[in-house]
């Protein structure tokens, strides 16, 4: 197990190195030089020397690489363009926001798909299998968009049962503010979620060891919960785990649209004021959410599949 | 047996499939309805006045009109031609580089597998959206920079499954029968295993559509996307302002145009899996 977990830590170096270096190409050597767009068209080039030199432009580039790399671990993004503030605290700033919206609706989703995709499985075939099936594939076809802007106008701006707008810090203050964007992105995550999850509980019902069990007789329910369920846990793991970086992200446009001051805000504020710095860190710091995560699913597995120990 | 029998056994089955087949239909609409608007044979003069302010849906305009009394359905007929050169020029850079990097990593493993693998796990490191929002922000905003972003982030999932399969060909007998009578790594690959793994492509290509103008109405809302030019995402972010107003046609035109082709290209890509995957055969 800890060999295992090494081996995998090991792994996550090249990784990390490929990202900042992609980060890297991006936003040192394809970007160009912003010190023009910073300084407005009047700047002398002793300012934009300054500025270059401020920024850490003007170091040789293996250096600009490794400080990609560095803040990675140190998460010292610098300031940003726009606000001047410092990126790192602006991030843990809007966090807080963006959890209240996004943890309980990823928690209250995934536990709901999971639900429904075990009551479909159960009756597969018969009328309520059918009908969220054409629910689920009739829903993810609908733009996020539409969703939102509809459910916006009409939840909260014409029956008024919801803020239309903002957001207020402490606990139970945050409710009405996040609680329309959190059943939108529910609904957003159902369709998705229960097909993947259908497709992989059908996957192992068909098995040679299910029919075992029935053989020997055991309930349906049980085969689900018990047997299939336990099975089907690592691919449901992997999608359930690699979905919460873009979780923090993913509720961009809910926050856009609701004004909730949280990364996603911060993210697109950032796109519209071309404050690279603030992209920069958003991508170095989801990436390496994702790369902890895929991670920790890699020991999750262990626990879901004893097998997985003796590759 | 006839030559080409899986083919046709296939395209048998997905016509007989009568959901899958007003899939094909609904996808050839969308494709000619692109076609002749880039060729501006349709909606050419979308950009003329042709009526009042926000006008509502009637017998001339049958979207209406939107804020500068232009007509919403050619906006809606320009903007296909947008999302489907999107799921296209994506398709087009996606594929070579997916079917390539993933046969060459399922096929020779060892090192080059290891390069490959490494390659499209940092890619997939970074997440979707803040890979494609750093490429648009930083390629300039326009149409060029969303082929770009969306072609530089889909090939990964095609890669990851052209590999898996082609390293379950390898050892097959057909291959080494290919081997034995003097066929070289290129031969092997190229003619004997590629073929066999052609139906992952088809289908993946069929979701990657659909993935493709998902993101480019989203990127074109952000304000990253087409400029100067109306796109179901521009569209919606019009809307924005003016639902309250109780103007919903351009919204209801827009969303209506985007779901329908994208239920299609979903509907097609579950039918070709169920036609062309032969491990779902007769389930």
């Amino acid at each position: 197990m800890i060999k295992y977990i090494i081996r995998r830590l090991l792994y996550l170096i090249p990784v990390l190195l490929g990202v900042s270096f992609i980060i890297f190409v991006l936003f040192n050597l394809v970007s160009g030089d912003p010190t023009a767009v910073l300084l407005g068209k009047n700047a002398s080039a002793r300012q934009m020397a300054e500025l270059r030199e401020q920024l850490g432009l003007n170091k040789p580039l293996l250096d600009q690489y490794f400080d990609v790399v560095k803040s990675a671990f140190t998460f010292d993004f610098g300031y940003s363009w726009a606000t001047k503030q410092e990126i790192s605290h602006m991030i843990l700033q809007g966090a807080y926001p963006s959890l209240c919206l996004s943890v309980p609706a990823f928690v209250i989703a995934t536990i709901l798909s999971l639900i429904i995709s075990l009551v479909v499985s159960f009756y597969r075939g018969k009328g309520i299998d059918l009908f969220v099936r054409i629910m689920c594939i009739a829903g993810v076809s609908v733009s996020a968009l539409a969703y939102i802007l509809f459910f916006q106008y009409f939840f909260a701006y014409k029956l008024g049962w919801f803020e239309i707008s903002g957001f207020e810090y402490g606990f139970p203050d945050f409710i009405p503010f996040v609680a329309l964007p959190a059943i939108i992105f529910i609904l957003l995550s159902l369709g998705p979620d229960v097909r993947f999850f259908r497709t992989v509980i059908l996957d192992e019902i068909y098995q040679d060891y299910v029919r075992t069990a029935r053989a020997k007789g055991l309930s349906e329910v049980v085969i689900l919960l018990k047997h299939v369920l336990r099975n089907a846990m690592i691919p449901i793991i992997t999608y359930v785990v690699i979905q919460i970086p873009s979780l923090i992200l993913g509720a961009l446009l809910l926050e856009n649209f609701f004004s909730i001051p949280g990364l996603g805000g911060i993210t697109l504020n950032a796109l519209n004021s071309s404050d690279f710095p603030v992209i920069k860190a958003m991508a170095i710091l989801s990436s390496v959410l994702y790369i902890l995560l895929s991670l920790l699913t890699d020991v999750l597995y262990t626990f879901a599949d004893p097998r997985v120990k003796l590759k | 047996m006839k030559e080409n029998s899986l083919w046709k056994d296939a395209f048998r089955r997905l016509t007989m499939d009568k959901w899958a087949l007003g899939s094909l239909i609904i996808v050839l609409i969308y494709s000619s309805v692109a076609l002749l608007a880039a060729m501006g044979i349709i909606a050419g003069d979308w950009a003329k006045e042709v009526g009042a302010s926000n006008m509502a849906p009637n017998g001339d305009h049958w979207l209406g009109t939107d804020i500068f009394g232009r007509d919403v359905l050619s906006k809606v007929l320009r903007g296909t031609q947008i999302a489907m050169s999107v799921g296209l020029v994506t398709s087009l850079i996606a594929i070579p580089i997916g079917v390539v990097l993933g046969a060459l990593a399922g096929y020779f493993g060892g090192w080059v597998d290891d390069l490959i693998t490494w390659l499209y796990t940092t890619f997939s490191s970074i997440p979707n959206i803040m890979l494609l929002i750093s490429i648009t922000m930083i390629l300039g905003k326009g149409i060029f920079a969303v082929y770009i972003a969306l072609g530089a982030t889909s090939w990964v999932t095609l890669c990851r499954l052209i590999r898996g399969e082609v390293m379950k060909h390898k050892e097959r007998e057909y291959v080494q029968a290919a081997g034995a009578i003097g066929g070289g790594h290129f031969r092997k690959l190229f003619l004997h295993i590629l073929p066999n793994v052609t139906h992952i492509v088809i289908i993946n290509t069929s979701l990657q559509f659909q993935f493709a103008i998902k993101s480019e109405v989203i990127l074109s809302y952000l304000g990253l996307g087409v400029q100067g030019e109306p796109s179901w995402g521009t569209m919606i972010d019009d809307a924005k302002l003016e639902l309250s107003r109780g103007v919903w046609w351009q919204l209801a035109g827009a969303t209506t145009a985007m779901f329908l082709v994208v239920l299609a290209f979903n509907l097609l890509g579950d039918a070709l899996r169920d036609s062309l995957d032969p491990k779902l055969k007769g389930k």
